[in-house]
């Protein structure tokens, strides 16, 4: 059987692939294999892709295209929103809110998604409490679900999440 | 960091935690990583800070950690007191990344006395803070890194925003500075092709996979990395889980395909493993490279019960301890590229038991 790209080696693979039902059969020789996965591993690198949304146009601006938003500077670092989108670093905590429209925007790009609903830290006596309940709360649910008590489940998981977020909007 | 010098006399001679013990589906998957970042509240980013704020930064975490308790029998590294081979030889045991080893100055490590947690200070965040398990073992080793990261926020605070999330220097951290990640071994994929739907699937199921050896341009030894691309909007739970899933599904298809191929081809396979085994057993001279690609076909041929005198976990270590700076270690001294090839052809041989 010779091969179905070059059409010239014999074949060596024979790639069977299932998509929605439908068999497709591939019959194909070692080098043209080589080459076909050469071609998926040359990928972009991380601050390539960054760059790229950076640059995409509607990241320069308060979403209106406000001139002072990209002149706006942090006062705590000093950064420019240029400075970020030569170097795709963020230069403190502060200018999360100094650049937060822009951030959001250029956040819901990478994640789809621009609101935190994971871990949260604790402070305080009564923070460190609370955690330790939620932590407690959680492995009573993990014992549920093992132990097929949905309902109960149910219950608690609405609880956990109604804790969370009542601790998140502090 | 005559404390440091010490310990570190003692990692040479051992492979490190997670390759000592037998993980979950460790034919397939050598280990499982997940750190998350965090930075140090109301200061100043790594990238951004000048040489005092880096100083200040790095003696201000790594106190706060000791004091902490975090890590138990840990050593505390300030990384300009050591020397390249002994920060290589970090970066082989994947205790710090590759990124650490620019500009050294302000720059700490702390590994803990397993060698299964270790923490950057410096890096690209204030805070790198991971745990490596053996095999295929995410929630473990989430839990792990949750409970160090409780502990060490007793003492130091992080700066987090309750609508972004952690606070991260890159963006791609930013929400829950989670990155957990699988170095998987998928021979018979990569033989039968498979290796690019997989390829194909995963990118779009948004994780990234990418060749673990030979970073950046061609996949060596056919082991690579899965894992996950986003950090806000899901709970690291819900990250997880999804990641543990996918992972799960090609776990799957590569234990398929290998009882397959033992159906189908095993005149073929077993030659190819014999042979890469004879060039292991005879070689005078070899590359790091060829060792792992050799190491490859090897282990495959382990996990078909091909190869009955050689174990997983000899062959795990002879891919640790065959690389570059682990060798010098071991030799006490730095050597060049050409005689570290004759010295990692000496060591296999020797741990092959063919002197």
């Amino acid at each position: 059987m010779k091969c179905d790209i070059c059409g010239k080696n014999d074949a060596t693979i024979h790639l069977t692939e299932v998509v929605n039902d439908q068999v497709t059969k591939l019959h194909i020789c070692e080098e043209c294999a080589k080459q076909k996965s050469d071609e998926m591993q040359s990928h972009f690198g991380l601050t390539d892709l960054l760059s790229g949304l950076v640059e995409g146009g509607d990241m320069s601006g308060s979403g209106g295209g406000v001139p002072s938003m990209t002149e706006a500077k942090c006062p705590t670092c000093g950064s420019t929103y240029q400075d970020f989108q030569k170097s795709g670093r963020i230069g403190c905590g502060r200018c999360y809110s100094v650049f937060s429209k822009s951030l959001s925007t250029l956040l819901r790009k990478i994640h789809g998604s621009d609101k935190h609903v994971g871990k949260m830290p604790v402070t305080g006596k009564s923070g460190i409490k609370k955690q330790e309940d939620l932590n407690r709360l959680k492995t009573e649910l993990k014992q549920l679900v093992t132990a097929e008590e949905f309902e109960k489940a149910a219950l608690l998981r609405d609880r956990i999440k109604e804790m969370e977020d009542s601790a998140r909007d502090k | 960091m005559k404390r440091g010098s010490m310990k570190f006399s003692e990692m040479v001679a051992s492979p490190t935690g997670w390759l000592k013990v037998k993980g979950p589906k460790d034919n397939i998957v050598l280990s499982t990583r997940v750190r998350i970042a965090r930075n140090l509240k109301n200061r100043v980013y790594v990238d951004r800070s000048g040489e005092g704020e880096r100083e200040e930064a790095l003696k201000y975490a790594m106190s706060g950690i000791k004091k902490s308790g975090a890590l138990q029998d840990a050593l505390y590294l300030f990384l300009k007191d050591l020397d390249d081979l002994d920060k290589s030889f970090l970066v082989e045991r994947h205790l710090m990344s590759r990124d650490h080893l620019e500009d050294t100055s302000y720059k700490g490590v702390i590994v803990g006395g397993d060698e299964t947690c270790s923490i950057m200070v410096n890096e690209e965040d204030h805070l790198r803070i991971q745990v490596l398990l053996s095999g295929f073992d995410i929630m473990r080793a989430w839990e792990k890194v949750d409970e160090i990261e409780n502990k060490i926020s007793k003492v130091l605070e992080f700066d987090y925003s309750p609508r972004f999330g952690y606070l991260t220097s890159c963006p791609t951290n930013t929400g829950t500075g989670l990155r957990a990640s699988c170095m998987l071994h998928l021979s018979a994929l990569v033989m039968t092709g498979q290796i690019e739907n997989v390829f194909d699937g995963i990118s779009k199921l948004g994780m990234t996979i990418r060749g673990f050896y030979g970073e950046g341009t061609e996949a060596i030894g056919d082991f690579f990395q899965i894992s996950n691309q986003v950090a806000l909007g899901h709970s690291e739970m819900d990250i997880l889980d999804n990641l543990e899933r996918i992972i799960g599904k090609v776990i799957d298809r590569e234990e398929e395909t290998r009882r397959n191929m033992l159906s189908t081809k095993k005149g073929e396979i077993s030659d190819r493993v014999g042979r890469s085994m004879e060039t292991l057993r005879t070689a005078k001279i070899i590359t790091s490279s060829e060792t792992v690609k050799l190491l490859s076909t090897v282990r495959l041929g382990i996990d078909m019960g091909i190869v009955k005198d050689v174990s997983l976990a000899e062959a795990n270590e002879m891919l640790l301890l065959s690389q570059p700076a682990h060798l010098q270690k071991s030799g006490g001294n730095k050597v060049l590229p050409y005689e570290r090839d004759i010295k990692r052809a000496d060591f296999i041989r020797h741990k092959l038991g063919a002197a």
